[in-house]
């Protein structure tokens, strides 16, 4: 090993800031920190996560996407320039020139140009509305096309072309896949696998033609254009996106002398190095051994060589693993090694499950040891065990159609994550082995979120999240080190079980699960978490005699407590319409109790200070006024917010406060594992901000497109787009089933957007849950909600028609008298808690009141004083 | 000190708490069904972190063997026997030692 670079006058000067070079650039700086680092990215940002690109139209930003900033930069002492695209580069007197003619020295030149989409020659692809996939402004492009078109066409059936179909179909157009080989995703997937995939695609309504070549692009008849097959057949569309394969970025290397491949690439040794001297190149304009790899695990692996190579250093790059797990317009679809048992002697095991549309196929050595390749299409369940024998060299069972047959089958089981090598790589996109968290492990990193932010495994492509999890999980219980899912101390179940336990062993007290399957007396955690589940399953009054003691303060007086120890008084008012009289009262009772008033953030009005003792007199009054309890105090539906909508909005396409109001209506009540809000807008302006709400309804010309899983908070998160264009029925059919699958699944205290980043699978497994009904659950969820629906009751009219439940509205059981610590003072007209000085003032005050009345009594107690 | 009257057991609740005055004192009183049997404690009613008159509002529950109510406000715990706040060593509550006598609840304050 040579030291030979390690002056601080390394100048290393990088050609492109896409993802690897982006990677190259992280890595450089740690190896040598004292190099000084030069970035020339072609387009007008910097690095991006380009894998997640699609989540471009499902709302995160392109700040969201980016993988770096000009602040990160600089603090890493990384001199940076965008729209710095190169043209020329002087071998001879090592420097680069960018098309605005500056100029930038270098003693190392790192060319990290990716590659472009390929655009087929046919007559018309150069129009307006014919777009390609690749950057975020070529996503701008897209979603302003769409904006004016109907229908849209992806010429290109591979892994990008779906997930394009994918945006089209997000973005509400009559979508179709256009694919010049007889089969999808011909690269990874076999015949068997492309034909299922293809038969579910067309299922969720975007249409596959196979077998079509395209002639030209011509004007069409009742759309922009259409397209003329060979065979004479035509398609009409509004816009065209090519999706037709990559073609590594070499011009430079053409142009000034560096050694490219036969078809294109600039060619790389095993230290990524160019033909050219000093001159490297890495990512997906790379050419290794004939290659170019179009994934992001093996750029950043080139970009790890290229950086220890320079620093000094022996890594080489040896070639990678293509193995591919996704999910394409929700089906998940696999393929690991040789999917197409191309190695002399492979043999296959093929199982194919036509009702449930699941294709699995395994390609093994001729001895039938090893595992060569495997095509998962329809669950990719086993994709992970499979991935690890692939990747090892591990022994196969002996009976290796075990590994994919179902499990009532006689399946071999996972392999856990004990049995794999220390060298087993668990998170190829940055390299970490099995035995690299193990390390991190004993260095201290003592869970999921610390191994990640100290190996970065599962920071890339996120393909290996889950088997992270469970390396790691196992690894905790082999060191003794229990991973707790337990609520508290006295159960030893996590929420999800209990309300599993509530649910099937049909437990309506505290008491009861108790006795069978807890110990201890309880808590201020498990007594709340267990009156919610029961409240979610059976729906009794919460103030019934057995439940009283287990709710929360807020939930045992109906309001929430406030600082001083008096409540607030929230009613419902359902999507925020209320009428005049209404209004009056609510001014007419804050008046007689002389309560503060306040507009509450979720478009209603919210009475304060008003003292235990009160409650009742107050909410009988509401309710003789048709008031509701708001249900403010409890984890349940807060509040329903609408914008004014088609009935009086000259945008408004449909109606949002009726909807508002049929939906707060309906789900009022719901006891959830925590608060749960939502919001319906009347047309794409989403005035009532229903994106970042957990249930989000925003009105189209068709019906309604639903949102889930936002929030606002402490940690606020855009909702994702869950379903278009549905209709009222099937909206609330979703509805209920997405709530009642959150209350069954949630931990306590879990908001919907924290819910759904733990749940494996992701928003697509939720789809498939909730849409496609994968578990066979959605009767079952809609009949409990329907139960919980059925049995609604306004907590506050029961409570004031008991007069067993009015007795615990009382201060104190033996006098009439109020809590002398409950003192208010006068701010902007209204009442406001004293503070303690103010208060002290004005017990003074009393006290010489009291005395100059010359009465005998003393002044009340304070226990503060 | 001697037993005073407070109050008659079925202005009590279950596994809850109360509030009393007795002599311009704020007193929690909690019956807490241990194992099938009644027990019955009495604490101050002033949370002394949250500085309100609440600790009747507070859910009772126990943390290992220590029976315990949690402040509504704050969630602190103190335990019904000595009064000691669980989370911080300086602060605690005032207990006051209980017996039912008839239907009749009497503590010691
Ligand atoms: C009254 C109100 C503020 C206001 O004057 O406008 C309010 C008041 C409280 N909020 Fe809020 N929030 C209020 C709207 C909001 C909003 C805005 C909205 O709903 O559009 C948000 C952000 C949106 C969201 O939740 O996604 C909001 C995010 C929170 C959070 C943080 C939640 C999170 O997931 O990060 C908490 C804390 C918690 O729930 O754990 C919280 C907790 C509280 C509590 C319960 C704190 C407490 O324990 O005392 C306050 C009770 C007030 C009371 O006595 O009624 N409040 N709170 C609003 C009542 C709305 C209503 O009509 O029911
Ligand atoms: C929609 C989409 C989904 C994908 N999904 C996956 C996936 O799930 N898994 C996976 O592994 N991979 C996926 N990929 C592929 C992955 O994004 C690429 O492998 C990766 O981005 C390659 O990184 P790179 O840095 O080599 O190239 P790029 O990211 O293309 O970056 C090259 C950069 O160099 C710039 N450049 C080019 N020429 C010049 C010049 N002369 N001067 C200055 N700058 C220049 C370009 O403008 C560009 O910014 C996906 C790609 C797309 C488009
Ligand atoms: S933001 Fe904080 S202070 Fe304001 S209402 Fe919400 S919880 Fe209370
Ligand atoms: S394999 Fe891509 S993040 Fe781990």
């Amino acid at each position: 090993m040579t030291k030979q670079m390690t002056t601080a006058q390394s100048r290393i000067v990088v050609v492109g800031n896409g993802m690897v070079g982006h990677h190259f650039v992280e890595q450089m700086v740690e190896a040598l920190p004292q190099a000084h680092i030069t970035v020339l990215s072609g387009e007008p940002r910097l690095a991006y996560d380009r894998v997640h690109l699609s989540e471009y139209f499902t709302g995160k930003t392109a700040a969201e996407l980016a993988l770096t900033d000009e602040a990160r930069y600089q603090s890493l002492g990384v001199e940076f320039h965008v729209n710095a695209k190169v043209v020329d580069i002087n071998k001879s007197d090592k420097t680069v020139t960018t098309e605005s003619g500056a100029t930038y020295s270098w003693d190392k030149l790192v060319l990290a140009t990716g590659s472009f989409p390929f655009v087929p020659p046919i007559p018309g692809h150069d129009q307006e509305h014919c777009l390609v996939y690749r950057t975020i402004e070529d996503l701008e492009a897209i979603q302003h096309s769409a904006s004016q078109s109907k229908v849209g066409v992806v010429v290109g059936g591979g892994l990008l072309g779906l997930e394009a179909a994918n945006a089209l179909k997000q973005a509400g157009l009559e979508t179709h896949v256009v694919e010049f080989a007889p089969q999808l995703m011909g690269v990874q997937l076999d015949e068997g696998g492309g034909a299922l995939l293809k038969r579910k695609i067309e299922e969720l309504g975007v249409q596959v033609h196979t077998s079509k070549a395209t002639e030209i692009i011509e004007a069409g008849d009742n759309n922009r254009y259409q397209l003329r097959f060979k065979d004479g057949a035509v398609l009409g569309t509004d816009m065209v996106l090519f999706s037709a394969g990559i073609r590594p970025q070499d011009a430079l290397a053409r142009e000034f002398d560096i050694e490219i491949g036969p078809r294109g690439g600039i060619v790389v040794n095993n230290q990524c190095q160019t033909s050219a001297q000093d001159i490297y190149a890495i990512g997906e304009c790379a050419l290794w051994n004939n290659f170019i790899f179009g994934l992001v695990a093996p750029g950043y692996q080139m970009a790890r060589v290229a950086a220890s190579h320079i620093a000094g250093g022996d890594l080489a790059f040896t070639g990678a693993d293509m193995s591919t797990k996704l999910k394409l317009l929700g089906v998940e679809v696999g393929s690991i090694g040789d999917a197409h048992a191309r190695t002399p002697g492979a043999l296959t095991y093929i199982f194919e499950n036509q009702p449930k549309q699941v294709y699995k196929k395994i390609v093994v050595d001729a001895k039938q040891e090893l595992l060569l390749g495997a095509v998962l299409v329809g669950d990719t369940g086993e994709y992970d065990t499979l991935l690890q024998f692939a990747l090892n060299g591990m022994a196969l069972p002996e009976n290796p159609e075990s590994l994919i047959l179902p499990a009532s089958d006689g399946a071999a089981p996972a392999i856990g994550a004990g049995a794999l090598p220390d060298t087993a790589t668990v998170c190829s996109c940055h390299n970490v082995s099995k035995g690299d968290i193990i390390s991190a492990m004993d260095g201290g990193a003592c869970d999921l979120g610390s191994v990640k932010s100290c190996t970065k495994a599962s920071t890339g492509c996120g393909g290996c999240t889950a088997l992270l999890k469970t390396v790691v999980e196992t690894e905790l219980e082999a060191r003794g080190v229990e991973v707790k899912k337990d609520i508290c101390e006295h159960f030893a179940y996590s929420r999800q079980e209990l309300y599993h336990m509530i649910r099937v062993e049909q437990i309506h007290s505290f008491d009861e699960l108790l006795d069978k399957h807890g110990s201890g007396h309880g808590c201020d955690v498990c007594k709340p978490t267990v009156a919610s589940i029961l409240a979610t399953a059976w729906n009794d009054y919460v103030l019934k005699k057995p439940h009283i003691g287990l709710q929360d303060t807020n939930d045992r007086y109906l309001g929430n407590m406030q600082k001083d120890g008096t409540y607030s008084v929230v009613p419902r008012i359902a999507g925020g319409e209320v009428t005049p009289d209404k209004l009056i009262v609510l001014g007419e009772v804050a008046k007689e109790y002389n309560l503060y008033c306040k507009i509450t953030g979720g478009q209603r009005i919210d009475l304060f200070g008003a003292r235990l003792e009160e409650l009742p007199a107050i909410w009988r009054k509401l309710i003789d006024a048709g008031f509701e309890t708001g249900h403010a105090y409890g984890k349940s539906l807060r509040t329903v917010k609408s914008c004014v909508g088609s009935t009086w909005c000259r945008y408004g396409v449909q109606d949002s406060v009726g909807t508002a109001i049929n939906i707060e209506d309906r789900y009022k009540g719901l006891r959830s594992p925590h608060k749960i809000k939502m919001a319906v807008s009347g047309c794409t302006r989403e005035c009532a901000e229903a994106q970042s709400k957990d249930v989000g309804v925003i009105a189209t010309e068709n019906g309604w497109n639903l949102y889930v899983c936002g929030n606002g908070g402490m940690k606020p998160r855009h909702a994702d787009l869950f379903a278009t264009d549905l209709d009222t029925e099937t909206l609330v059919k979703y509805i209920d089933r997405f709530l009642m699958f959150y209350c069954k699944t949630a931990d306590r205290l879990q908001r919907t957007s924290v819910w759904l980043e733990n749940l494996e699978g992701g928003l697509e497994y939720l789809k498939q849950v909730v849409i496609e009904d994968s578990l066979g659950i959605a009767e079952e969820l809609e009949a409990q909600m329907a139960a919980v629906v059925g049995t609604y009751q306004c907590e506050w009219k029961t409570t004031v028609e008991d007069p067993e439940a009015l007795k615990r509205f009382r201060q104190f059981v033996n006098s009439p008298e109020q809590d002398e610590n409950v003192v208010f003072v006068q701010e902007r007209t209204q009442i406001r808690p004293a503070t303690s000085e103010e208060k002290q003032a004005y017990w003074s005050q009393q006290k010489i009141a009291v005395l100059d009345a010359t009465h005998s009594e003393t002044t009340p107690h304070t226990e503060p004083a | 000190m001697n037993w005073q009257p407070v109050c008659q057991l079925d202005d009590l609740i279950d596994n809850a708490g109360v509030c009393a005055k007795l002599n311009q004192l704020q007193i929690a009183l909690f019956k807490f069904i241990v194992q099938g049997e009644a027990q019955y404690f009495a604490t101050g009613n002033w949370d002394p972190i949250g500085e309100a008159n609440v600790m009747s509002r507070g859910i009772l529950g126990s943390v290992q063997d220590e029976l315990v109510v949690a402040s509504p406000l704050y969630k602190q715990h103190y335990s019904l026997t000595s009064g000691k706040c669980l989370e911080d060593d300086s602060r605690s509550i005032p207990v006051y030692p209980v017996r039912l006598v008839g239907e009749q609840l009497e503590i010691q304050a």
